[in-house]
């Protein structure tokens, strides 16, 4: 624990790169020609990669938690709270997730976004995205945390109204950072009553305080509190119910944005918390068992509203909503260590998805109704592979990247409550099918995009490509998605033996991992059944949208209103406007304005000086010029003062 | 020294009735002189009060203060008949009621 022990790793320079990149990009990136922009873009955000890669190269010679001191922020009475970094197992995940795939779509986007006209704004936006998420996962308090939380809420907030032009894009926006605002409501008096009874927000503090405290089953309490707090803000950040309504609503950013922010890295910020304060969890059952339930239910929900969208974005909207809810299911369950290998894991395979997609809309020229695609699997030979491995990934297929993070999870969901377990192998079943629905409706089949340009869709900066034949996209594009079809492919491997939960396991404890091996008959037949989903929903897919495309418009139509329901997205955005939009802006319209507003607050001013100047009409009056009338006041006045004294005199005798 | 035979009371009676005619003079008069020397028996009416009570209890403030009373009272004097004298130029009365250029 002693920091002198430590090398200084200097980590203070993995966020500020790309601030410097970011504040060059916004401030000269204008008059700079394209390759310039390309240039600063690239080098901080791979600069911070490769410094993260220099940190994880010494990291097995440090003494972890590694502490770093950067500079006194606030100092007040007992509590402080400083610019510390803070280095252990989660964080380094974190960091290199974080880094990697961000300078991946980095790359990326220089390929994607070469036609936009704010070329040098999206990679100022991002590399300040980049900023504030390296901000949240290295912080050493909770402060610091919250800067960077904020700060990625505001860099998506940017990204997602980046064509502002656009007014779904500006009002999506708007969206995405008022539901935050709901979510960080809570995780701010989450950091109040931690102020309040441990009088710190350092990590290490706060943990080391609440260690000794007892486990609260019999009732609940002030961690039990803390812990449910702290989960409205994971739900706001990481999409859960009921706060997920943003992030399907945010696909209207470019897709790398989608990507990054709203896949890889920012919405799994909630699960890097909620982690980051297991030892809290810990000791509030009640608290877990709210996480388990809420990630469950947004798992099962999320994933049945992906099968019946149109929009390839907005399928991968709500499966990056399913996923974060797996691993919110795997923090509920204690098995932290589980959440984070499927972060990773999904960080890969997401990632790639939405990269893929991109490169799908950029080849059929911004189109992105998936029902106008079709037979892309020859035009885009690359990207249909590196979306099929991605796919498979997804959906659970071994040995893939997915298959072995959410086997996980859900070997560790059966530990605690098959329920959870039983429910997790249905919407992996649903995944696998909306997921390899997506595959054949976009990739198999017939191309159909020729009614492409009757419809309002291309208005995505890809104009200029026209349309013509669906294209390929340029090797700055594929090259990306190469690197993460490797890894979506391999990546999994690193939770071989338990290893990622081993190299975890100084951050979560070891309890986890114990008692195993007693019951291995039983993990490998849970195995088989999430194979057997996995497999049977890639069946069924294949069987409705390759072999018989005409079957899914009879189902559709014998379920009658309840499809319409699903397509409809649960009518959860309508409940919500109704139930809380409306009256909020009819209370504000109505009441706050007009009654409290006008007819109380402005009438009050208005009519003090109404009276004013009507009193004062009257009076000036006595201003006569006279000045035997000035006198005659003068001496009333002096008179009626005489009389009072000599009232005051008669009452004290 | 005021004779012990003298009470104080008489001088105040005394003392306010000057002050009282000088009210009512200055209340009911129009001619700006008249109005002016109503005011000079206001302030003398207080002075005689003032060096009542100091002989009364032996206490100098008050005479002090009555030097101070005419120096000012000199001074207004001055100052108000070159005011008199310059109203009466350019008004050509010296008839308050009609000196009245300030109402409203």
């Amino acid at each position: 624990m002693n920091p002198n022990l430590n090398p200084n790793l200097n980590l203070w320079v993995i966020p500020i790169l790309p601030l410097a990149g970011a504040a060059i990009n916004g401030f000269l990136g204008k008059k700079a020609s394209r390759a310039g922009v390309t240039a600063v873009a690239l080098f901080f955000s791979g600069a911070a990669f490769a410094w993260a890669l220099v940190v994880a190269a010494r990291f097995s010679s440090l003494s972890l938690p590694y502490h770093e001191f950067f500079a006194h922020w606030i100092r007040s009475g007992g509590f402080s709270a400083d610019f510390a970094f803070y280095l252990d197992q989660l964080s380094l995940v974190m960091l290199l997730v974080v880094t990697g795939i961000g300078f991946l779509i980095h790359v990326y986007s220089v390929g994607y976004m070469w036609d936009d006209p704010s070329y040098y704004r999206f990679f100022s936006y991002l590399n300040l995205f980049m900023f504030f998420m390296l901000t949240l996962v290295l912080a050493g308090n909770y402060l610091q945390m919250f800067i960077g939380w904020e700060g990625v809420g505001l860099a998506s907030y940017l990204l997602i109204g980046f064509w502002f032009t656009k007014d779904s894009a500006a009002s999506a926006g708007k969206k995405a950072f008022i539901v935050n605002r709901i979510g960080d409501f809570g995780f701010l008096i989450a950091l109040f009553l931690l102020i309040k009874h441990f009088g710190s927000l350092n990590f290490d503090q706060v943990f080391g305080a609440v260690v000794p405290l007892p486990v609260e089953t019999a009732d609940a309490g002030l961690l039990t509190a803390i812990g449910i707090l702290l989960m409205v803000g994971a739900c706001g950040k990481s999409a859960q119910i009921p706060l997920y309504v943003w992030l399907p609503d945010a696909m209207e950013g470019p897709t790398p944005v989608s990507a990054l922010i709203h896949a890889a890295t920012m919405v799994t910020a909630g699960v890097y918390m909620v982690s980051r304060s297991h030892v809290i969890f810990e000791r509030a059952p009640l608290a877990l068992t709210v996480v388990a339930i809420i990630g469950t239910l947004t798992a099962f929900f999320a994933a049945t509203i992906g099968i019946a969208q149109t929009d390839i974005k907005k399928v991968l909207a709500y499966s990056t909503i399913s996923q974060l809810g797996y691993m919110f299911m795997a923090c509920g369950v204690g098995a932290f260590s589980a959440g984070i290998f499927h972060l990773m894991t999904h960080a890969f395979f997401k990632g790639l998805l939405f990269l893929g997609a991109g490169s799908v809309i950029h080849a059929v020229g911004g189109e992105q109704d998936m029902r106008k695609m079709g037979g892309l699997k020859s035009f885009i030979p690359v990207t249909f592979g590196t979306m099929l491995i991605a796919t498979l990934a997804i959906a659970g297929v071994p040995p893939l990247a997915g298959f072995w993070s959410k086997d996980e999870i859900l070997w560790k969901a059966y530990q605690v409550s098959p329920v959870y377990w039983g429910i997790g192998v249905v919407t992996a079943f649903i995944t696998s099918f909306y997921m390899f629905r997506l595959l054949y409706m976009t990739f198999f089949g017939d191309y159909c995009g020729a009614q492409v340009d009757a419809h309002g869709h291309s208005s995505h900066g890809h104009d200029a490509h026209g349309h013509g034949e669906p294209h390929e996209s340029p090797m700055v594009m594929l090259v990306p998605l190469m690197i993460l079809a490797l890894l979506s492919l391999v990546g999994g491997f690193v939770g071989w033996g338990n290893h990622f939960e081993h190299f975890l396991a100084p951050v979560f404890g070891a309890g986890e991992t114990a008692g195993e091996a007693a019951t291995s008959i039983t993990e490998w037949l849970l195995m088989g059944v999430s194979i057997i989903a996995a497999a049977s929903g890639w069946i069924l897919a294949y069987l409705l949208y390759c072999k018989r495309p005409e079957l899914p418009q009879k189902i559709t139509d014998s379920l009658g209103s309840f499809y319409v329901t699903v397509v409809h997205k649960y009518y959860i955005d309508e409940l919500y406007a109704v139930l809380f939009v409306k009256p909020l802006i009819d209370g504000s319209m109505r009441i706050l304005w007009q009654d409290v507003d006008r007819k109380t607050i402005d009438a009050a001013v208005n009519d003090a000086g109404d009276g004013a100047r009507h009193v004062s009409d009257e009076v000036r009056h006595m201003q006569s010029g006279n000045i035997r009338s000035y006198a005659g006041w003068i001496s009333a006045g002096a008179g009626v003062v005489i009389a009072f004294m000599i009232w005051m005199w008669m009452e004290a005798r | 020294m005021v004779p012990s035979y003298v009470p104080l009371s008489y001088y105040l009676l005394l003392s306010g009735f000057l002050f009282a005619c000088g009210v009512v003079g200055f209340l009911i008069k129009r001619n700006i002189i008249t109005i002016f020397m109503s005011i000079e028996l206001m302030l003398n009416g207080v002075n005689l009060s003032f060096v009542a009570f100091a002989a009364h209890w032996h206490a100098l403030a008050g005479q002090v203060f009555v030097f101070f009373v005419m120096v000012v009272a000199a001074a207004e004097a001055a100052v108000g008949l070159a005011i008199i004298i310059s109203v009466y130029r350019t008004r050509e009365t010296l008839n308050v009621d009609q000196v009245n250029l300030l109402k409203l």
